[in-house]
């Protein structure tokens, strides 16, 4: 994903700047963490990666693709094919069990159950470790529980690039550790991109590369180095 | 299953009393329609069954005689008298029972000789109204065989077939003889071979059936008829037959709707006070639906925010929430029918005349359901397009981020 000169207005008649002309560029297999203070603009910047909404100005290309070309149907296939997502607030569908949460992108897409969407839904939360929970509802789990589903879920799809937003936002550290650990294993074993929005300065330094955005432009941008 | 009625069924699972409630609401509906229908619809039926029991859908008769001035025009001063009218028979009417036969509509005709006349027996006497028939036609006019309630459905020479009231009025039952005068002094006698009770005072006091020939005689119209009676296939067409054969012989023809238009202006207006109440039934079931699936989509904004948010295209979502409405409509349609056949039921049971037929009978039909469905089902998708459009609108970006 490459962004070029986005930039990104509010209001009508008080025109405020949120963004001034942000490129990033996005590389497959690559475990970003993006940080900043509130206010930043940094969840702006995740709603337009995300293509839930529209920059001002710049473009967004997603595999080369210009975004801007795109209706919001012609977006909305984009995201269901290529984004994942992971909310601070486990966002999963009260309504359904985890495994009907994880099969819901594939159900979006493709209109009608079948045996091969179960199989893979399944897998996916062997993968995450709740086998066992498969037809628990999610008020039946913990926060952990809940978060690893919507893992699950972001990667149903097999997106290219999954976008998380304080995914560990509201978790104690310790579940917030093995959450953490569980994206990364995805990103080694699937070459998945992942970017994730955090507050927590321990966590980001534990990704392979930061960005960091205030008032609106990126102000450092630098791979992390281990000690 | 689609997705989209996957989504919508767990949807209102989840909404545990709001469907509770919206399914009690539709049922309601439905129910007072499917009810009123049935009651209305029955208690028509009857009344013009009652109305049509002793009467015949068109009578066809001679024009009445009028004097025609001579000299017509400016200075002519003449001064019309309008003559008294006699019995008059129809010209041809062998001619004229065929044409009216041949005309598309008309299921049975029936040549009657009717005229007034005195009914005796010992002191009592009657004044009654002679009608010469014959027995196989004439029953397909008025079903009479079927509303015997003594003696035989047969008119042979000398006999006649009496109402029960006259009956009792002159103190005869079957085979006792009656004697018929005329008021031209003619007279002969009959026994009687039935006694019948056609659900109305009048006819029942004052009609004399006897054999066409009898009456020809007695009432000296020899081998002439007074009127040729029909009946016809649609009820409520008669009228619009009634004046296409006056077209097409020349002659007087009158509907029963003609005869009794107080009664079809009695039954047009409850007609249209009952599309009324349905009306607004239909109305306040729409909001009732309209109003629950609106709050459905604030409570699962977060909800369609994710679902956005995963790629699902716009009308999807919009589908997920007419299928919502529809299935509201559907099951609400078959619970408010099934209330409705109940409450019909009970209520026919609830009054019931001396004879034991039901004081308000209910006609229930196929058709009547399909109605209902009908209107339930397009109800229930019309009261959702709102609320499918507040869905459609919600930006899950803003939903998403506040939780």
């Amino acid at each position: 994903m490459r962004l070029e000169g986005v930039t990104k207005d509010y209001g009508e008649e008080v025109v405020t700047r949120v963004l001034h002309g942000i490129d990033l560029t996005l590389m497959p297999g690559e475990f970003v963490a993006l940080v900043g203070p509130s206010g930043s603009g940094k969840s702006t910047l995740l709603n337009l990666m995300g293509l839930l909404d529209r920059p001002s100005g710049g473009r967004i290309q997603v595999r080369g693709q210009d975004t801007s070309e795109l209706d919001d149907d012609g977006l909305a296939a984009l995201r269901a094919r290529t984004l994942g997502f992971v909310f601070q607030f486990h966002h999963l569908l009260g309504a359904f069990s985890a495994l009907e949460n994880v099969m819901m992108p594939m159900l979006a897409e493709r209109g009608r159950q079948d045996a091969s969407m179960r199989e893979r839904a399944r897998a996916l939360l062997g993968d995450v470790g709740l086998a066992e929970r498969a037809d628990a509802h999610p008020s039946q789990l913990s926060g952990g529980q809940q978060q690893r589903v919507a893992i699950a879920r972001a990667l149903a799809m097999d997106p290219a690039l999954v976008l998380a937003d304080e995914p560990t936002g509201n978790l104690d550290t310790g579940t917030s550790s093995q959450v953490f650990e569980l994206l990364r294993r995805f990103n080694r074993e699937r070459r998945t991109t992942f970017l994730i929005v955090t507050h927590d300065s321990r966590l980001a330094e534990r990704c392979d590369r930061l960005v960091e955005v205030v008032d609106g432009r990126i102000r450092t941008d630098r791979p992390v180095t281990r000690p | 299953m689609p997705f989209e009625l996957f989504v919508a069924l767990r949807f209102l699972r989840e909404g545990r009393a709001q469907t509770a409630l919206i399914f009690a609401g539709v049922s309601v509906g439905v129910a007072v329609i499917v009810f009123l229908s049935a009651l209305i619809d029955g208690l028509q039926a009857s009344l013009v069954e009652r109305t049509l029991g002793s009467q015949p859908h068109i009578v066809v008769r001679a024009p009445e005689e009028a004097a025609r001035p001579l000299a017509d025009g400016p200075g002519a001063l003449v001064q019309v008298v309008r003559p008294a009218q006699r019995l008059r028979t129809v010209e041809g009417w062998l001619r004229v029972q065929a044409e009216l036969e041949r005309t598309p509509g008309v299921v049975a005709v029936s040549p009657v000789v009717s005229g007034a006349g005195f009914a005796s027996r010992g002191n009592a006497s009657r004044s009654v109204a002679v009608r010469g028939v014959e027995a196989e036609r004439f029953q397909r006019i008025i079903d009479v065989p079927s509303k015997l309630v003594a003696g035989a459905w047969r008119l042979q020479g000398g006999e006649a077939v009496i109402g029960q009231e006259l009956a009792e009025d002159l103190g005869v039952s079957v085979g006792d003889r009656v004697r018929l005068t005329t008021a031209e002094g003619r007279a002969d006698s009959f026994r009687v071979a039935g006694i019948f009770d056609l659900g109305n005072r009048d006819v029942n006091e004052r009609w004399v059936l006897v054999p066409l020939r009898s009456a020809q005689t007695l009432l000296d119209v020899v081998g002439g008829v007074t009127s040729l009676e029909a009946r016809v296939q649609d009820v409520f067409g008669a009228e619009a037959l009634a004046g296409e054969l006056r077209g097409r012989t020349g002659l007087v023809a009158e509907s029963w709707m003609a005869l009794n238009a107080q009664l079809l202006t009695a039954l047009r207006s409850q007609s249209s006070s009952r599309y009324m109440i349905q009306f607004f039934v239909i109305v306040a079931v729409a909001l009732g639906i309209a109003s629950v699936l609106v709050v459905s989509v604030v409570q699962k904004s977060r909800e369609i925010g994710i679902l956005k948010a995963m790629g699902t295209p716009t009308r999807k979502l919009m589908r997920v929430f007419l299928l919502q409405g529809a299935v509201v409509g559907g099951v609400g349609s078959v619970l408010g029918s099934l209330l409705g056949v109940v409450l019909a039921g009970f209520f026919e049971g609830l009054a019931r005349n001396p004879d034991g037929s039901p004081t308000f009978p209910v006609q229930l039909d196929a058709t009547l359901f399909l109605t209902a469905a009908g209107v339930a089902l397009l109800t229930g998708v019309l009261a959702a397009v709102a609320p499918a459009r507040r869905a459609a609108k919600l930006d899950p970006a803003v939903v998403i981020r506040n939780g």
